[in-house]
């Protein structure tokens, strides 16, 4: 009987870190389902959803020379797949401005009380090291609509942020 | 009238060429109307093509005149067409119903000129713009054996330099 695993793993970024994982897992017999693998800073994140026939102690082990020889952190979780069942987003929000501390906090709690259910999200820390910009993208289901979504955020604007808020229209045909 | 079964990748049959229609009969019609029952029997769907029910002739079904605020040409079927021109380009969401359960982004062309046959075999042409082009692009390339994931690019690529597609 197999089971779904959460495995999150990380480390100092170089390269093959995904193909040693990936082939060390798939001589052991797992299946991978869903993952978000990128490099944040000048580190390598990895979330991979594992369907392993074992424990969890076994996929640790069959894991350990691999995650000794690239110095990575492993950490596991035994979850549901429910694969198959995914929500299609209907709005994009871009926010870019000088970066500062918070402005994800603010962002994301505005969105939040406006109804948003984040499905995506990823930022960015761009410019130079002496002015630095924060680029935050989200995807997700605006349950009480895009209108109440963008008056939520508006008022960030006259902080200097920039804020976008734009429905995603799906094409299904 | 009849709902036909939705190919789905990754069959094969997905990835042929269609060819152009040259007789406009009694069977045709009946297939035609099977294609449309189909299309109003999938979940939202603003278009069908052909091959999606495994019919291999270039024809498809488009219909955005439901939508609030899109620029439209009413329910149309179209026969052998053709776009004979295209203008600029936009990133945009969409899914199939022969790719359930998935969603990407494609660039398409935002303005496209068309020409087609109507059910009968006369001829129209188009000057389509926006959710419609992009539905027409969608549904044309299934005639050639293309799919939406043949096109998907980065969900990253927003912020990205935009370059034309061609």
């Amino acid at each position: 009987m197999s089971q779904w695993y959460m495995l999150t793993l990380v480390g100092q970024d170089r390269p093959g870190i995904v193909a040693r994982l990936t082939t060390a897992l798939y001589q052991a017999g797992c299946n991978l389902g869903e993952t978000s693998m990128l490099r944040l800073g000048g580190n390598f994140t990895v979330m991979m959803m594992v369907e392993a026939p074992g424990d969890d102690a076994s996929l640790r082990a069959l894991l350990a020379p691999v995650v000794e020889a690239l110095h990575l952190a492993l950490h596991i979780d035994p979850i549901e797949g429910r694969l198959h069942h995914r929500p299609v987003p209907d709005v994009s929000i871009l926010v870019h401005g000088a970066d500062r501390a918070g402005i994800v906090s603010e962002v994301t709690t505005r969105a939040a009380q406006a109804g948003l259910n984040i499905l995506d999200l990823e930022s960015d820390v761009g410019g130079t090291e002496q002015q630095p910009i924060y680029i935050l993208q989200i995807q997700g289901v605006a349950t009480q609509g895009i209108a109440a979504l963008a008056a939520a955020l508006s008022p960030l604007q006259a902080q200097g942020v920039k804020v976008d808020v734009r429905a995603v229209d799906t094409l299904i045909g | 009238m009849a709902v036909r079964e939705i190919l789905r990748y990754p069959d094969a049959r997905l990835r042929q060429v269609s060819s152009a229609v040259t007789r406009f009969d009694a069977d045709f019609q009946a297939r035609v109307d099977d294609l449309e029952q189909t299309r109003l029997a999938g979940p939202g769907a603003v278009g069908i093509a052909a091959p999606q029910i495994g019919w291999f002739e270039r024809v498809l079904v488009v219909d955005v005149s439901t939508r609030k605020n899109t620029p439209n040409h009413g329910h149309l079927i179209l026969v052998n067409p053709e776009i004979s021109e295209w203008d600029g380009y936009s990133v945009g969401r969409e899914g199939c119903l022969s790719v359930p359960d998935y969603t990407g982004n494609v660039i398409r062309a935002e303005k496209i000129r068309l020409q087609a046959l109507d059910r009968h075999g006369q001829t129209l042409a188009f000057d389509m713009q926006g959710f419609e082009a992009r539905a027409v692009q969608h549904e044309l390339d299934h005639l050639d054996g293309l799919l939406f994931l043949d096109r998907l690019v980065s969900r990253r690529q927003d912020l990205f330099p935009r370059k034309v597609y061609k």
